[in-house]
């Protein structure tokens, strides 16, 4: 046992500390609060206090543990809210009340409570680390896998079955005599990826229900993307978003030194969403991380690794797994204000040198992989981390480093969120190089769609171009053809690429819709060619009624979608065919849009 | 004796506040330890040998050998020495005959309903002559973290009486919403009168006024005091007051005394509290300049790297927390320098708060007062503190529709300042009208001018009748026919 021999912030030196090891998690006080030590120099212990250290004096005990830090897994992680060291923050209001006291402690799973455990395995199987004995039904959306523990191998000799807490044996693994007990939980080291077997690329598109990211920018399962922005961009939002409608077994929200208020939001608007195709409550299916800004700034880094542990863990059950990261930046700060303690030599903007590094090594546990232990099963992690620049400039360290490592940038611009333009994704600056992973996935619902895709870039960056071109000379003096192309341009930004969060109808885009409404759009396009080509006039183009059903085409339901959409395609080629083809019937029956726009 | 002697009494009842001349019991006498061997003055920091037994963020005394007593902060301490920060600076400061005395007391505000209707300084003190606050309970100025499983998602509207608030960037109850300004700008018009209209509709709950001045000229200050005075408002007010001649190191304890005393009559008396703080640039210069004088590694612009967390161990105490009555909403104000948004301090208060609200020197050069600027500003609360039972069931779709033609105005406009105004279409020099009209018409209005949420609604719907009706995209049809003025001539709604 050591004592303090000095404190300043969230730094702690102990001395009387031989014998201890880096990154060894320490008792630091009367009170025995958290700390995990970064650094050994003679007998003294350089120590980060995951919390509160006003009041501390030198003198005082620091008591080692033995353990370095570590999450514990198993059933009861689910619907659960943590803080950065994984207690549980319910817990601690019924300990506490509603304000956070530091020293208090409080179990990440419940100690009282009976898991039904159905064993998959018999007695005198053969087993080792990874293998999958049995399995509970942790929530009505996830079914847990009870694995043998790494590191443990030989014949079950004893298998039981019924109503267990995490604590109780459920099986026993002999091995030359030496006997293991096995129970629901188990523990391992925050700051080590667990392993697998083999390392598959990422595959598959991480349906997302934006439009802008699934369609344009898409994500693969096991793959990692950044969300940069400046504030007021929406990166909470689209953050919520994702782990709202994403369709993964399970999603992993870290909410890392950002608003109280916005963590309660999530909290109680996921306790009334629904899951859509069970119906039921969308936190069955979720784990959460709270570890606001005004919480210790050291422990943004365990929550970090906290979550990033959880997800590995049920991806070893197989599951394909979505953790969002809200915001890194924050831990790259909480990096730097200890770094500055420990007056270490600083990097760009003060930040540690090490700082890419330790980003690296959180995106990199990202992945898609063969699980270690049988029966054979293949489970991913995505990440998406926000990341929040300041002043919105890119150019800075963590952004920056960050791009380095990720495989899809979803780049948020302060202008567009200005003109509210959400999600305030810009589409000339964000890119995904998941593009050719999911083709195939994206060819069962739309055919071709890589084609499509392109074409709609295309317009998009020619309406760059072209905007500049209007700054100069207005809009009315262009070509007929660069206006129709400039209105096509911003169907696609308004009436596609913008989404509403709040809309019951538009929150959701099935891939099926997206597919669909940009064909429709570039059905118009190709249609309104021919009839400028036809020597129409570009303002009977403009003002066609297909330009308004185009505009409320997103607030069609999404399973209602393929059939009302043939009625708009017909409303083009009837509005953008000879004028006196418009009372033959081609004009659909639902009166929504006014006929009476005035040319 | 300068220093308000209470602040750094936590627990001793026998004490009565501001009878300075009173000397502790003697057994207290027994637990103070004192530290003579000063090392090291500058700035408003001492290094002295290290004191044994002093906690960290400890509140000392440091006595000067001329009798003057300081208070002071253990900011680093170690087996060899102690680091203490000095409100009001090392002045006078002599290494061979000052000395330092610790209490084992961290820094806690006397608080009791008395507070309301006083005006204290910038560390607690009493400063409009009247008596001193007699206490039921001390408080740590730092606070306690709000349990983020506890909190309630903040969601009733606040009447401000301000369309261009009202209607584009709604202020709920437990929000933190930043008045960006810039030098010489109305901010603090705005805020008074914010504080003299603001009401939660229906609803007579006891709501309290708490603030905070942090560095600003004493005329500001007494611009609010007076205000607050004028209306009456001040029975329900506590007003701790920072002026720019007081201790730039005093900066760093108003805002949390606020807050303190805001904590206090929410969560233990069930209040509704707005706090507003003024001039929250102040106070991040003040954290510089500490933060140069400990010697740190400077991040941005010389700002401690520290100063996002800093910031939000302030905003993080708004807040509405389940199964509790009261509330606290912040109301910080800084002024942008040179009205650069991307500046650390908004920028970093921005990343923080729930949106924010930002001011604009061409509208004020206008003369358009409130000079709100409506394309930077945001409320990040809105959406749940809008809608049928709270405001009015149009007002989500009137604001979208409000604010993309006023975006589109303001674009037209843009580019007829190159091309003219004539090169533009008819549809064109529509919107390029409503945005004009919007200005005069809706953001624009007196500071003696209450509008109800629906009055400032119907300006919209009447800034609508003169778009054409098929532009009206974001609105439902159901609206339409129900609001627009033309469509609704006999029902009068809006006429």
């Amino acid at each position: 046992m050591g004592t303090i021999w000095r404190i300043s912030g969230p730094l702690v030196i102990a001395e009387g500390m031989r014998g201890t090891r880096v990154y060894e998690v320490v008792e630091i006080g009367e009170e025995g609060i958290v700390g995990e030590v970064i650094g050994l120099d003679g007998d003294r212990a350089v120590i980060q206090s995951h919390e509160e250290t006003l009041g501390l004096r030198a003198g005082e005990p620091v008591r080692p543990t033995g353990r370095t830090l570590s999450a514990e897994l198993g059933p009861g992680l689910l619907g659960s809210i943590y803080d950065g060291l994984q207690k549980s923050l319910l817990a601690l209001i019924s300990d506490s009340g509603e304000f956070i006291r530091r020293g208090v402690k409080a179990h990440a799973l419940p100690r009282d409570k009976k898991w039904d455990f159905t064993p998959v395995v018999d007695k005198g199987d053969a087993v080792e680390g990874g293998d999958v004995i049995g399995t509970v039904p942790e929530t009505p959306l996830v079914e847990h896998k009870v694995m043998v523990p790494h590191g443990v191998r030989g014949r079950i000799s004893e298998i039981r079955r019924g109503e267990y807490t995490v604590e109780d044996m459920v099986a026993v693994v002999e091995n030359n005599g030496d006997r293991r007990e096995i129970n629901l939980m188990q523990e391992w080291p925050v700051r080590m990826a667990r392993p697998y077997r083999k390392r598959r690329d990422p595959s598959g598109l991480l349906t997302t229900g934006m439009r802008i990211i699934d369609y344009m920018f898409p994500l693969a399962l096991g793959g990692k993307a950044a969300v940069p922005g400046g504030f007021g961009t929406g990166k909470t939002v689209t953050q919520q978003q994702l782990v709202r409608w994403a369709e993964t077994d399970l999603n992993i929200y870290v909410g890392c030194g950002e608003r109280g208020n916005e963590m309660a939001d999530v909290l109680h608007s996921f306790r009334d969403l629904k899951e859509p195709k069970s119906g039921r409550p969308l936190q069955e299916k979720e784990i959460f991380i709270a570890n606001t800004s005004n919480m210790p700034v050291v422990a943004r880094e365990a929550s970090i690794f906290v979550g990033v542990t959880m997800a590995e863990y049920y991806r070893d059950m197989g599951y394909d797994i979505l953790l969002v990261a809200d915001s890194t930046s924050r831990w790259a700060e909480a990096m730097r204000e200890m770094g500055g303690r420990l007056e270490e030599m600083p990097g760009e903007e003060g930040f540690p040198s090490y700082m890419g590094s330790r980003l690296s090594s959180f995106y990199e546990r990202a992945g898609r992989v063969d699980c270690i232990g049988g029966p054979e099963r293949v489970g991913s992690v995505t990440i998406a981390g926000a990341v929040s620049p300041p002043g919105a400039d890119f150019s800075e360290p963590v952004t920056q480093h960050t791009l380095r490592i990720v495989g899809a940038l979803l780049s948020l611009d302060t202008s567009l969120a200005n003109k509210r333009h959400f999600p305030a994704i810009n589409w000339l600056t964000s890119h995904s190089q998941y593009v050719t992973a999911v083709r195939n996935w994206w060819d069962r619902f739309d055919p071709g769609w890589e084609v499509t895709r392109a074409e709609a870039q295309r317009i998009l960056q020619k309406e760059s171009e072209l905007e500049e071109i209007v700054r100069l000379v207005g809009p009315e003096s262009l070509p007929d053809d660069d206006k129709l192309l400039l209105l096509v341009a911003r169907m696609i930004r308004e009436d596609f690429l913008q989404q509403s969060a709040f809309s019951e109808a538009d929150t959701y885009c099935s891939p099926e819709k997206a597919g669909l409404m940009m064909k429709t759009i570039l059905h118009f396009h190709e249609k309104a060619k021919e009839m400028l080509d036809a020597a129409m006039p570009f303002t009977s183009v403009r003002s066609s009624a297909a330009v308004a059903r185009i505009a409320r085409m997103k607030e069609i339901k999404n399973e209602e979608f393929a059939d009302k959409v043939k009625a708009i395609r017909e409303e083009i080629d009837g509005s953008l065919g000879a004028e006196a083809d418009r009372d033959d019937g081609t004009v659909p029956e639902t009166a929504e849009t006014k006929e009476g726009v005035t040319p | 004796m300068k220093m308000p002697r209470t602040l750094f009494r936590g627990g001793a009842a026998e004490y009565r506040p501001g009878t300075t001349g009173r000397k502790p019991a003697l057994h207290e006498d027994l637990f103070v330890r004192e530290g003579r061997a000063i090392k090291k003055a500058g700035g408003a920091l001492l290094i002295a040998k290290a004191i044994p037994g002093t906690q960290y963020n400890e509140i000392v005394e440091v006595r000067l050998s001329n009798g003057t007593v300081k208070a002071g902060q253990a900011i680093d301490i170690s087996d060899e020495v102690t680091v203490v920060q000095v409100f009001g600076g090392v002045s006078e400061v002599d290494l061979a005959g000052t000395r330092i005395r610790c209490k084992g007391e961290t820094l806690k505000l006397p608080v009791s309903d008395d507070l309301l209707g006083r005006v204290l300084n910038g560390m607690g003190k009493p400063i409009d002559g009247g008596p001193a606050v007699i206490p039921v309970d001390y408080l740590d100025i730092n606070g306690e973290a709000i349990n983020p499983a506890s909190r309630e998602p903040p969601a009733e509207f606040i009447e401000t009486g301000i369309s261009a608030i009202d209607g584009l960037n709604v202020l709920v109850r437990g929000q933190k919403l930043p008045v960006f300004s810039g030098a010489g700008l109305p901010h603090n018009r705005i805020a008074a009168q914010i504080i003299r209209q603001a009401t939660v509709k229906g609803k007579g709950e006891n709501f309290a006024i708490v603030f905070g001045a942090v560095g600003i000229s004493y005329d500001d200050a007494a611009f609010f005091i007076n205000n607050l005075r004028g209306t009456g408002a001040l029975e329900r007010a506590v007003a701790f007051v920072n002026t720019a001649s007081d201790p730039a190191i005093e900066r760093i304890s108003t805002p949390r005394l606020a807050l303190t005393a805001a904590e206090y009559f929410a969560w233990q008396r069930d209040m509704h509290v707005l706090v507003i703080l003024t001039d929250m640039t102040n106070y991040c210069e003040s954290l510089r300049e500490l933060s140069a004088m400990r010697e740190e590694i400077p991040s941005r612009r010389g700002y401690p790297g520290y100063m996002y967390t800093d910031l939000a161990t302030i905003y993080e105490r708004a807040g509405r927390i389940e199964g509790r009555k009261g509330s606290v909403t912040i109301m910080p104000i800084l002024t942008m320098p040179d009205d650069d948004i991307t500046h650390p301090i908004p920028d970093l208060t921005g990343y923080i708060t729930e949106g924010q609200i930002v001011l604009s020197r061409s509208l004020e050069r206008g003369g358009v007062y409130p000079p709100i600027d409506v394309f930077l500003s945001l409320s990040r609360m809105m959406k749940e503190g809008i809608g049928p039972g709270k405001t009015r069931e149009d007002h989500n779709n009137v604001f979208m529709q409000l604010y993309a033609a006023y975006a589109e105005g303001a674009y037209l406009r843009e580019i007829s300042t190159i091309i003219g105004a004539d090169a533009l279409g008819d549809r064109d020099r529509l919107y390029l009208e409503n945005a004009d009209r919007m200005e005069r018409l809706f953001i624009a209005q007196r500071d003696d001018e209450k509008r109800s949420v629906e009055s400032t609604l119907d300006i919209a719907w009447e800034l609508f009748s003169r778009l054409p009706e098929e532009d009206l995209k974001l609105i439902s049809e159901a609206f339409i026919a129900k609001y627009l003025p033309e469509n609704n001539r006999t029902g009068g709604d809006s006429a």
